[in-house]
């Protein structure tokens, strides 16, 4: 199914995409900032009109029956083209990872070698069916009894069906085994095709069995990926390759809202690329509270640098390492403090100052990393605490109706705002950890000027939000709302695009700064 | 799956070892019930690592056997050592992929288990442990079937 249009109905791509009819909202007197918006929109419009914008992919979603279809239709062309079963085509298929091309081409010169590496069995022994022979013993279960019933593969190991099926439900059920179950002998790579299964299982293992056959199809396709959201059972389509992580940023959208990066599958990130996030998430994982704590609790020996938490007593410090004395409120050193006193006022003091310059300077790094962090976390929270007041905003909504005499559709501005808000918000938390790996220059003055533009504006929005129902009543601050909510919309549309097309361009330096330690 | 399924083909086993005897250098130690067996084994030729020396292993079927393999140890004893080799862990545990879900097949079965460790150590000629022992021995806790071994050496 082609879904380009469906997926329009997640409402943060919806806005993306309305940017350039939308300019009757600008006539809307409550504009409440300056001539800015009035520039934005026409560049927009025209960018809209030339191309769709560089932080957008294509790709597709795909259901379950889209999926099945798909391998059938594969399955079905393969069978006609090699004159083989059904059931070896798609053991063939599985065996190539879905290449029809490279299958074909193989085939062709040398099909033994190829259905021997496939774990088919090159002779053509009629279908394999379940059969009484006289004499026969299981090898695995050890039983002769008269009329045992018995299967065996094209390459003649021969088993109880019992003992079959047993194997057969091991596999499928404790091992999630599909696309290569082997003939149970040992050393026999031979592989059970979908018809002799569905002979000996039951109709639940069947069941269990193509899920599961299913699954590998979208695993062994690079282009395809499942949708994480959970329950969800689709898979998305998209032609970003993996080298190519570095320049895009893969946002695709499932049907079912689920908003991920088709390369990490991690929720949405724009405008950080994959391997950024990995890094950042790692390091916050390992350092963050650890440098919080850093931060707040210790100082560094202004001669050795090491980090010293100060646990009690004095504030004649004797560095543990170097030896070195100091006081620990002005940072000096200890000898101009004299021994009388051990009250600290000598702020002044040239080595207490130096000290202090020195000691900021080693700070720096452990101050950055907790700037873009503070900041990174914040929009995290905030993200939550929004949806949360949306959650109680929602029932309000009712109430609203009836104080204002608003349909339902009018109070819808209120979903739209919380929307945009998350969307928002999720791009500004991950710009905080795209900024800590971002080499200064003057894109990154632009970069910041367009965060800071967002960040306004979300946060403005989101005082908005928090706002009794009776304030919400008033029909000039829903147009306020609703005004700011385009506006948050837009602004989020210029921040990816702009670091998305410099990204594209490798223009960016990331990672020149890779990792600043924080602990100095 | 029943129980059921195992103790049957664990009793056709018995009953197999008990009518003919089993190969040279492996011996039926205790059977007493049909979820864990006893057995002996020697190297029968001239390596001088495991010369004199008999190895007691000690198998534990589940429910589930022969569809999955069953859990095989050497156990150590004062007349019984655990064997040297780059691919046994000096508490007993064996790293040897037919005793992996992986390199398993319902056909094996307890005879051909013990003959696959014999001819194992037989072929081996490193006096030494895996790489990593002491830490495997000291930190592991869990049931051999539970460890992810990383088959890294098909030679040995």
């Amino acid at each position: 199914m082609d879904t380009d249009d469906d997926f329009m109905s997640a409402v943060s791509s919806e806005y993306d995409r309305q940017d350039s009819d939308n300019d009757d909202m600008s006539g809307v007197e409550d504009f409440d900032f300056d001539d800015e918006p009035d520039t934005f929109i026409d560049s927009q419009k025209e960018i809209g009109h030339r191309r769709k914008p560089a932080y957008d992919i294509s790709f597709r979603v795909f259901q379950p029956a889209d999926i099945q279809r798909q391998q059938q239709d594969l399955i079905h062309e393969v069978n006609l083209i090699l004159t083989i079963s059904k059931e070896e085509a798609a053991i063939l298929l599985r065996h190539f990872r879905w290449n029809k091309e490279r299958l074909i081409e193989d085939y062709m010169d040398e099909p033994s070698a190829v259905l021997g590496a496939a774990g088919l069995a090159s002779n053509s022994a009629s279908s394999p069916k379940m059969e009484i022979i006289p004499g026969f013993v299981c090898d695995i279960c050890c039983e002769d009894e008269p009329g045992l019933e018995s299967f065996a593969l094209k390459c003649g190991h021969r088993y109880c069906v019992d003992c079959y099926r047993h194997y057969l439900s091991q596999k499928i059920r404790e091992e999630g085994e599909a696309a290569r179950i082997q003939c149970p002998s040992e050393g026999c790579n031979l592989i059970i095709d979908a018809r002799s299964l569905d002979l000996l299982v039951t109709a639940e293992l069947t069941e269990r069995y193509h899920n599961l056959l299913q699954r590998t199809y979208v695993q062994d396709k690079e282009t395809l990926k499942w949708c994480p959201a959970p329950d969800c059972q689709n898979a998305i389509e998209c032609g970003v390759k993996r080298k190519d992580l570095d320049k895009v940023v893969p946002t695709v959208a499932c049907l079912c809202g689920h908003r991920f990066c088709f390369g990490c599958a991690l929720n949405d990130h724009q405008p950080a690329p994959c391997e950024l996030v990995k890094q950042w998430l790692k390091k916050c994982a390992d350092d963050s509270e650890t440098a919080n704590w850093i931060s707040a609790n210790t100082k560094e020996c202004p001669k050795c640098g090491s980090t010293i938490e100060k646990n009690g007593g004095c504030n004649h410090m004797t560095c543990r390492k170097c030896k070195h004395e100091f006081c620990w409120m002005c940072m000096g050193l200890w000898t101009e403090h004299g021994t009388s006193w051990y009250n600290c006022n000598r702020f002044q003091e040239k080595s207490g100052t130096d000290a202090r310059d020195a000691q900021a300077k080693s700070r720096v790094s452990l101050e950055r990393y907790l700037h873009y962090y503070n900041r990174y976390a914040n929009h995290e929270q905030s993200a939550r605490l929004d949806k949360d007041i949306y959650n109680k905003t929602e029932k309000k909504m009712v109430q609203l109706q009836k104080e204002s005499g608003m349909s339902w559709i009018e109070v819808q501005y209120l979903n739209s705002a919380s929307q945009a808000l998350q969307t928002c918000r999720q791009t500004l938390m991950w710009t905080y950890a795209f900024a800590f790996y971002l080499a200064r220059n003057n894109l990154t003055a632009i970069f910041e000027d367009n965060q800071k533009d967002l960040e306004m504006a979300v946060e403005a929005l989101s005082g908005m939000f928090e706002k009794s129902v009776t304030e919400l009543a008033d029909p000039q601050l829903k147009v306020v709302i609703m005004d700011k909510t385009t506006y948050c919309n837009k602004r989020r549309v210029i921040l990816l695009e702009d670091t998305a097309q410099n990204l594209a361009e490798g223009m960016e330096s990331l990672g020149e700064v890779a990792s600043p330690s924080a602990c100095g | 799956m029943s129980a059921q399924f195992a103790t049957k083909r664990l009793g056709k086993e018995l009953q197999k070892i008990r009518n003919s005897r089993l190969p040279p250098g492996i011996e039926l130690v205790s059977a007493e019930n049909l979820e864990e067996w006893l057995l002996d084994i020697q190297v029968l030729d001239d390596n001088p690592l495991y010369q004199n020396q008999t190895y007691r292993l000690k198998f534990r079927f589940g429910s589930t056997y022969p569809i999955e393999p069953p859990e095989v140890v050497f156990v150590k004893l004062s007349d019984r050592p655990i064997p040297m080799h780059p691919h046994i862990y000096s508490n007993g545990i064996i790293c040897l992929d037919l005793l992996g879900q992986q390199g398993w097949s319902p056909v094996q079965n307890v005879e051909s288990v013990c003959m696959s460790l014999q001819s194992m150590l037989t072929g081996n000629s490193k006096n030494e442990r895996p790489p990593g022992d002491d830490d495997f021995v000291r930190a592991n806790q869990l049931r051999p079937k539970d460890i992810e071994f990383y088959y890294h050496d098909n030679t040995v």
